[in-house]
């Protein structure tokens, strides 16, 4: 049974179809890494069109400061909340069911705006290149529909060889970082890399200060969607190890190829042209003139494009198929396929959504709906673990990690979370005003509707001793 | 007709025929088992069952 499939077997629970624990901490890895590192290839160079090449270097350290946050709270966390949804059930079990559900959809929407994004580019960049090898009048839109829903029937057909995949492709598209990082020989500053010609004191930080806080909303690339590991924590082996082990593994991948994928490209290309390209690490490729290069960038930056859609479809799904499965949507929604052992209609479900939002949205719109939902999680998170040390402190209940130097992440986090609000508000206000009406809306929806029909004692199934001080 | 024209037919039928493979899998699969059993996963008691898998 090496396929992650298994037959339908009676258990001590009767002919019970639950999804199934097939996962390592590489996966788990390649999971999250896989959602993330397409940010390294475009998207994180807008924050030097905010505020030049060193605000761009600031937010990724600042970011990945947040980023860092997320992922020690969010492995204490979910080392102890082990199921599908991930932050969602923590919420569920921690804040309460309106914030579970508005957690969901922030999950939900991120994903799906991820994924859309990740499709339009691997798209764009094969038009790209049919265009410029001479072929006339190639669309785009087959190539997206492509890419979306070859991932989903990855995705139906099994969780193992989904990751399996996203691993490989990962790991190919990292390694074409790290090949381009010493070919341009970064030991020896002035033969290829001309870091001290492009970044001057003149045009270091071109509109101050406060150009540094407005590349935050794109700083937030470098790492978006490292948080999605916890997506996972149903079908891993070992949840309360591969878990914390997996994400944080992944988070110190990311730092190193943000930090390498900064060096190369602002060395090479000057930080008007970094922050509008689309394609930096493939820009920054073409200018060493070598074709090998350009070969492995172009195919680093698709294959990058196609691991976050990959991983964006797995989690996505496994948020949907949670609510449905607490009847905060309707349970037809919590279907797992008795053979591949897959949220199948959850996953189905979301396609035509990603393919619609791939034909109406450019990829701005997109990305910048994805962050937003991402930024409104984390600050959740903040608050998260304040409340999950505060009802459990540590020794109440096992915990596979205790993050350290509590509860300074947390409000190191918060902080750093308000300050991104306010960079998308100068950048996207009325997207973001507009995001923060929708989740209102659907809450009342919730509260006053939906909410009736769920079975309340039966969504928190935690066998936790009761809350301190309740 | 380019080889990338005939890339983006090619996408085209690929997409179709995998939809139409899922939709296939889906109405079989909705017909072979109750619903009560295709929802039946419960948070919390996957614990039990995962160490009677085995792989």
């Amino acid at each position: 049974m090496s396929n992650g499939t298994a037959a339908l077997a009676p258990s001590e629970h009767g002919h019970k179809v639950s999804l199934l624990r097939v996962l390592g901490p590489a996966h788990v890895w390649a999971l999250g890494v896989g959602i993330v590192l397409v940010g390294e290839f475009t998207g994180w160079n807008f924050s030097a069109d905010k505020g030049g090449s060193l605000a761009a270097l600031m937010v990724l350290w600042l970011v990945g400061l947040l980023y860092t946050c997320v992922a020690m709270i969010d492995s204490e966390v979910t080392s102890t909340v082990a199921a599908a949804g991930g932050q969602y059930a923590q919420a569920k079990h921690i804040v309460g069911p309106l914030m579970a559900f508005n957690v969901a959809l922030y999950l939900v929407f991120a994903y799906t705006m991820l994924e859309v994004s990740d499709a339009i580019l691997a798209g764009d960049l094969i038009t790209q290149v049919a265009t410029e090898s001479g072929a006339v009048g190639i669309n785009h839109n087959p190539f997206i529909v492509l890419c979306i829903v070859v991932l989903v029937w990855l995705n139906y057909r099994g969780v193992l060889a989904t990751l399996n995949v996203n691993f490989i492709v990962t790991a190919l598209a990292f390694l074409s970082i790290v090949v381009i990082f010493f070919s341009v020989q970064p030991w020896s500053q002035g033969v290829v890399l001309k870091l001290g010609d492009m970044i001057t004191p003149s045009n270091a930080l071109p509109y101050g200060w406060i150009g540094v806080v407005a590349g935050f909303q794109f700083g937030i690339w470098y790492y978006l969607g490292i948080e999605g590991t916890t997506q996972a924590a149903e079908e891993v082996r070992s949840p309360a190890r591969s878990l914390p082990f997996g994400t944080m593994a992944g988070m110190m991948t990311l730092l190193i190829a943000a930090a390498l994928t900064w060096y190369v490209c602002a060395s090479l290309l000057p930080w008007q042209h970094l922050g509008v390209t689309f394609f930096p690490l493939y820009d920054a490729a073409l200018v060493t003139g070598s074709a090998t290069l350009k070969f492995l960038l172009f195919w680093g930056t698709v294959l990058s494009a196609v691991a976050s859609a990959n991983g964006c479809i797995n989690d996505g799904a496994r948020a949907w198929f949670s609510l449905g499965r607490d009847r905060y949507l309707p349970t037809w929604f919590s279907a797992v396929h008795p053979k591949y052992r897959t949220p199948y209609r959850s996953i189905v479900f979301l396609m035509p959504i990603a393919l619609a939002f791939a034909f109406i949205a450019d990829l701005n719109q997109a990305i910048t709906f994805s962050i937003l939902s991402g930024v409104l999680h984390y600050t959740f998170m903040s608050i998260n673990i304040v409340m999950f040390r505060n009802k459990w402190p540590v020794g109440s209940i096992r915990r596979g990690y205790t993050h350290p130097f509590h509860p300074l992440p947390a409000f190191l986090l918060f902080v750093l979370c308000v300050i991104t609000i306010f960079a998308i508000f100068l950048g996207y206000g009325s997207q973001l005003i507009a995001m923060v009406a929708f989740y209102i809306i659907v809450s009342l929806w919730f509260h006053f509707y939906r909410y009736r029909y769920v079975r309340r004692g039966d969504q928190f199934t935690m066998p936790w001793p009761k809350p301190k001080g309740y | 007709m380019s080889i990338w024209n005939l890339f983006s037919h090619a996408s085209w039928a690929i997409s179709i025929l995998l939809v139409l493979w899922m939709i296939y899998d889906w109405i079989k699969t909705d017909r072979a088992y109750s619903e009560a059993q295709l929802t039946s996963s419960r948070e919390g008691e996957i614990e039990a069952l995962s160490e009677k898998h085995k792989i």
